[in-house]
């Protein structure tokens, strides 16, 4: 296993978040995705439990990615990864995303 | 004398009734018991024949196969192997026994890696690995088979053939044979009184033995619709609404991975909650893939017309003769050559999946250590440059791709959808193929590339649509390339203004310039989620093979 927590620059959703949203399973490769409301941040919070090593510079850019693509600000989300391709993280971000905020991008 | 009398005319002739001459000590009529077969062969086969041992990429003369892995391998020798597909374990044994000296073939998925250490090792020398249509082409031309061991389904007493839906290669390798004063050996499942229909005629096969056990056929195009992925979903709407919305796409081939098999499974809900009923999807050359069913059913589909069968679908296809190609014994007949003919010419999409892609496009799934070839892809994965009937779609790719130049003419769509990661993290895109080095330690003239990037037309992944057909530049073209290769080396390495300028242009699209929401590409759009809904989608006519079966 592989722990880390990224905190990234996002713009605020224009209205307040509350409720949490989970999303995905943990099975081989795919993962799951908690999104929670903290208010008492601007950024966007990522904690990422990922069950495959060496690719931390793939995570940091896809997160990177997706904090800039939604209004992310004030969200923290929690990664449990099973070893999902990258094009499953994004998608399961932007549902997690979609799924809490309710908007598409 | 004069020389042009001297001069023999039917030398293949004379010598054609020679062997059947020896073969009449063997078998005194034209049906062979089994326990014949071995010397017959000894005796009809002679050292150097060119000889075409029925491997259909389903289809497989495995009795004849194994017979002739038990031939004198001291008389039966220098062997030229002129067949589609190298699929089981005795084509390889001949070559290992050194019976064979030279294959020419399209494809050999299941042997690729011991066929790469026999080419390493120089035991074996491979002429070329040509398309179907190609090897077939070339049938009548350079590499006639002398000898040609077959496959049917049933001969008569008089030893005319019945192939059943899977007629698949037969028509191509006996005519070549038959009228080029070659023989024809045909192994059958059943000999019967009076056959369904005649799908070979008896004059043009010397030989009937029935087989021990019936010919294997691999059901290679069963997709189980539990394994489809979010992802392909999601790269089945793009398709669907990006390009075969957008082109109108009606007349098209599909390859027969999980990524086309999600697009036909999205047709009933996703395409039909679009309008396009009718509109894309309506003209196939296909074979009767599973995940087609719910797609027909929903009556999307107009005309199939199949390069081979699939294993369950048999009861299926002879119940929708609107639909299939069916004959006036109520069964399937598929034919390769003309299937290819057809997805080359009268499509106006090719769609399919590949392990590589370069920065320029081109497409292969070689990798090292494995020589597989790509069997009919390069033909649907191609332009048709003699093409001379015009669409919608054609045109419009035409103009895209050649600007506005006097003389109108069209285009193919040429289109590979693929995740920008394989299993195992996996890079799709790279900056060089696999199979330049395969190339080099297999001595190939050729790298062999399945798809060559002046012919792809358009890149889908689960970024977006990258249309290479508007670039107007190589270097526009690269960036195209990496801004729909995700989180790849390549991809990360892209200009992001430049890819940006791509967007706006509309070169490359993203699922939310197309006005599709990510949140909806779930399982749950999919016609069918498990193999047991395909069966219920075809009312219990798809009778689905043991191992798809998993309740």
């Amino acid at each position: 296993m592989e722990k880390f927590t990224l905190t990234l620059p996002s713009a605020l959703p224009p209205q307040e978040v509350a409720r949490a949203a989970i999303c995905g399973v943990v099975s081989s490769g795919n993962l799951e995705i908690l999104v929670e409301s903290n208010p008492a941040h601007n950024n966007c919070t990522v904690v990422v439990n990922t069950s495959a090593h060496g690719f931390r510079d793939i995570w940091e850019a896809v997160l990177h990615d997706f904090a800039r693509r939604h209004a992310a600000g004030g969200l923290s989300f929690t990664i449990n990864d099973a070893g999902a391709t990258p094009a499953v993280v994004s998608l399961r971000l932007d549902q997690a995303f979609e799924t809490c905020c309710g908007v598409a991008s | 004398m004069n020389t042009t009398t001297s001069k023999r005319w039917d030398q293949l002739a004379c010598n054609r009734a020679e062997r059947l001459l020896r073969a009449a000590g063997i078998a005194p009529g034209h049906i062979v018991p089994p326990d014949q077969i071995v010397p017959l062969l000894e005796t009809i086969i002679e050292p150097g024949d060119r000889v075409c041992i029925e491997g259909n990429n389903q289809k497989q003369a495995d009795f004849l196969a194994r017979s002739l892995v038990k031939t004198d391998p001291t008389h039966l020798r220098d062997l030229h192997l002129v067949q589609s597909v190298l699929a089981l374990p005795e084509h390889i044994d001949l070559i290992e026994r050194g019976q064979v000296s030279r294959i020419d073939f399209s494809f050999s998925g299941p042997q690729a890696a011991r066929l790469a250490r026999l080419v390493e090792t120089k035991k074996i020398t491979i002429g070329a690995i040509h398309t179907y249509l190609e090897l077939f082409a070339r049938y009548f031309v350079d590499l006639t088979p002398r000898v040609a061991l077959i496959a049917a389904q049933a001969a008569d007493r008089e030893g005319n053939l019945y192939t059943g839906p899977n007629t698949e290669d037969t028509p191509a390798i006996v005519e070549a044979t038959a009228f080029k004063g070659g023989i024809v050996i045909a192994q059958v499942n059943e000999i019967v009184d009076k056959l369904p229909r005649v799908d070979i005629p008896a004059d043009w096969v010397n030989f009937v033995v029935k087989a021990p056990t019936p010919h294997y056929i691999e059901p290679l195009f069963t997709r189980d619709p539990a394994q489809i992925t979010e992802i392909q979903v999601l790269m089945g709407m793009i398709a669907i609404k990006g390009l075969y919305a957008e082109y109108g796409i009606t007349s098209l081939n599909h390859g027969i991975g999980f990524d086309t098999a999600a697009i036909e499974l999205l047709l009933p809900t996703y395409a039909a909650e679009l309008g396009l009923k009718g509109k894309i999807c309506t003209h196939w050359a296909l074979n009767p893939h599973p995940t087609l069913i719910p797609a027909i059913e929903a009556g999307f589909v107009e005309s199939v017309h199949c390069f081979g069968s699939e294993v369950g679908m048999e009861r299926y296809t002879a119940a929708r003769p609107d639909i299939f190609f069916v004959g006036a014994d109520g069964s399937m007949r598929s034919n390769r050559a003309f299937s290819q003919a057809a997805g080359h010419y009268a499509c106006d999409l090719f769609i399919g999946s590949t392990l590589q892609i370069d920065l320029q496009g081109n497409s292969s799934t070689a990798t090292k250590g494995r020589i597989a070839g790509f069997g009919g892809a390069p033909n649907m994965g191609a332009d048709a440059r003699g093409r001379r009937h015009a669409s919608p779609a054609w045109l419009r790719a035409g103009r895209e791709g050649r600007g506005n130049i006097a003389m109108p003419r069209g285009q193919k769509l040429v289109v590979q959808i693929v995740e920008t990661y394989r299993e195992h993290m996996h890079p799709t895109f790279v900056e060089r193929l696999d199979a330049w080095e395969l190339a080099q330690t297999a001595n190939m003239e050729l790298p062999p590339v399945m798809i060559y990037g002046e012919d792809m037309t358009h890149i889908i992944t689960e970024e977006g649509i990258a249309n290479l057909l508007l670039c107007t530049t190589p270097e526009e073209r690269e960036q195209a390339i990496r801004g729909v290769a995700g989180y790849t080396p390549v991809g990360m390495a892209r200009d992001a203004r430049i890819v940006e300028n791509l967007r706006d242009r509309g070169i490359i699209r993203r699922p939310e310039d197309m006005g599709i929401r990510k949140r909806d590409a779930t399982r749950d759009l999919l016609a069918a989620r498990s193999i047991k809904d395909l069966v219920l989608a075809s009312g219990g006519l798809y009778d689905p093979p043991k191992q798809f079966r998993n309740w």
